[in-house]
């Protein structure tokens, strides 16, 4: 049985399909087999930050309306093996997904793959709806102000009594903060939340903490999921979420502003 | 908040069904000397306690003769000592009878609250509020238990008791109580408690951090909570017609 973890937040820019498509690198990286599902029906993006839209024939809608079966549009990512991904249909709406055929698909990728990542559109609608309903696992991503920490909050709330754990009154689904455009700098002069704000707000695990940075932006606009710039605080941020979501322990890094200077370094000691 | 008519025509009242918990006295026998000695008694014990409080007259365990049941006396004396007698429970049909003529409520015993009303136990109009009144020897409602979080969009609604919940009600949250609110945790959404008119009803938390606070109708909004007990332990309540906040630590 495959472990469904749905990328979620409530509100719309805040880095879920980036998240998504480094979660599920990172998880392939490991010799997991791992599909991700775009299910941003109508604005799909994330065949884009895995460098593979000029790819995509068929698409998840397709395969819902039996259009297409799942070979056929599961693309094969080119750089980690084992990695699949499902992309959503640029033309049709998200009332084309169904609680049927959204569960049709998901149980047929369970029979092969370890790890099934839904990428959640934006919102509290019906396709976040679809993507967080078959979810065992949430990783809630964050931005460091009040309205996302809101947002968060409602789709907690949805997690707990609109999926499909809380219907059929089983262990509810496993939740985890991820937070992301972290700028301690900017934490430290209170223009941000902090990690501990948010955490005590939220009241559910942190997962990983990815600080702002250039190299996230470049890299979704080369089409590489940042988990792959290994030399980035920002892959590297990520790379230790996902060790954490596999139950490592790793210490939480890229939380305090770097100290600028010799003297400091000197006093603080490193 | 607070019911106003607003259909149409203005009428100048409307009924409502109405919970309050009232004191009954158990008549054993009556004489009227020995019922003024053990009521100035009881009073001297609490004397505020029964000021201008409704009483009802429980006949259930009367083992005098229905001649020495004097109604008149016994509403005179209780008047005397600042005690409005409004009602009778229980008793025989001439027990209710004479009651009746003293134009005290006839409110049914507590072993025969399920029968449908007699005929003759129909209260006169301006005393129906009353009779469901009559029905308040029942165990308090249960508590609604909450051990999650109370997230943004949720809301929990005990039409009956009280609410407690082990956790924070988060912003845009809403908790609603007919009786007490208890959050075991920072409140930051809404508590609504004694939303059907209990004005002894109150609100307890961690720590006080809501958009918005009320006891029977009666509300606070968070701007107006900012000056005390922010962010600290308190318990809320109605002190005449206002919302008190105050500490728990001090309480």
């Amino acid at each position: 049985m495959a472990r469904i973890i749905v990328v979620t937040s409530g509100k719309g820019g805040v880095g879920k399909t980036t998240t998504s498509a480094s979660i599920s690198t990172g998880l392939a990286k490991r010799g997991h087999k791992t599909v991700v599902i775009d299910f941003d029906v109508g604005l799909r993006n994330l065949d884009l930050i895995m460098n593979c839209e000029r790819r995509v024939v068929y698409d998840f809608v397709n395969v819902i309306q039996g259009e297409a079966t799942l070979n056929q549009a599961l693309i094969r990512d080119k750089r980690v093996e084992s990695l699949y991904i499902l992309p959503a249909s640029q033309t049709r709406e998200k009332e084309a997904l169904t609680k049927e055929g959204v569960e049709k698909v998901i149980n047929e990728l369970s029979d092969t793959f370890d790890y099934i990542v839904c990428d959640s559109p934006a919102g509290i609608e019906h396709g976040a709806l679809m993507a967080l309903y078959y979810a065992d696992e949430a990783i809630v991503v964050t931005n460091p102000e009040v309205s996302s920490v809101r947002d968060s909050d409602r789709i907690l709330g949805i997690l707990q009594s609109k999926s499909r754990r809380a219907e059929m009154g089983q262990d509810p689904v496993r939740e985890h903060l991820l937070l992301t455009r972290y700028n301690p700098d900017r934490v430290d002069k209170g223009e941000m939340l902090s990690v501990a704000d948010v955490e005590e707000i939220l009241a559910i695990p942190l997962l990983g903490v990815i600080p702002e940075s250039q190299v996230v932006l470049n890299s979704s606009n080369q089409g590489l999921p940042v988990i792959l710039e290994e030399q980035s605080d920002a892959g590297q941020a990520y790379d230790d979420a996902v060790g954490r979501l596999l139950g490592e322990e790793r210490e939480h890094r890229f939380m305090t502003a770097q100290k600028k200077g010799f003297f400091s370094r000197m006093f603080k000691g490193g | 908040m607070t019911d106003t008519a607003s259909t149409g025509l203005a009428h100048s009242f409307q009924l409502k069904s109405a919970n309050v918990s009232l004191t009954a006295l158990e008549l054993y026998y009556f004489d009227q000397d020995d019922f003024e000695n053990a009521l100035r008694e009881k009073i001297n014990q609490a004397p505020g306690f029964f000021k201008d409080i409704p009483l009802i007259i429980s006949l259930e365990k009367y083992e005098g003769l229905d001649s020495e049941l004097d109604f008149f006396k016994i509403i005179g004396t209780c008047r005397r000592h600042q005690i409005h007698v409004i009602g009778v429970r229980g008793g025989n049909d001439d027990q209710r009878r004479l009651a009746r003529g003293a134009a005290l409520a006839l409110l049914p015993g507590s072993g025969q609250r399920e029968k449908p009303a007699e005929p003759e136990a129909e209260p006169s109009r301006d005393e129906a509020p009353q009779t469901s009144e009559a029905a308040t020897s029942d165990g308090p409602a249960p508590a609604k238990i909450v051990s999650q979080p109370v997230r943004s969009g949720q809301q929990i609604h005990a039409p009956e008791g009280d609410v407690v919940v082990l956790g924070p009600v988060q912003a845009g949250a809403e908790i609603l109580a007919a009786g007490n609110i208890h959050v075991y945790g920072p409140l930051r959404g809404r508590a609504l408690a004694g939303i059907h008119g209990n004005e002894a009803a109150r609100i307890f938390c961690q720590s006080l951090e809501a958009e918005l606070v009320s006891v029977a109708g009666h509300y606070k909004i968070s701007e107006d909570l900012q000056d005390n007990g922010w962010k600290s332990a308190v318990q809320i309540q109605l002190r005449d017609d206002l919302l008190v906040v105050t500490p728990l630590n001090k309480a």
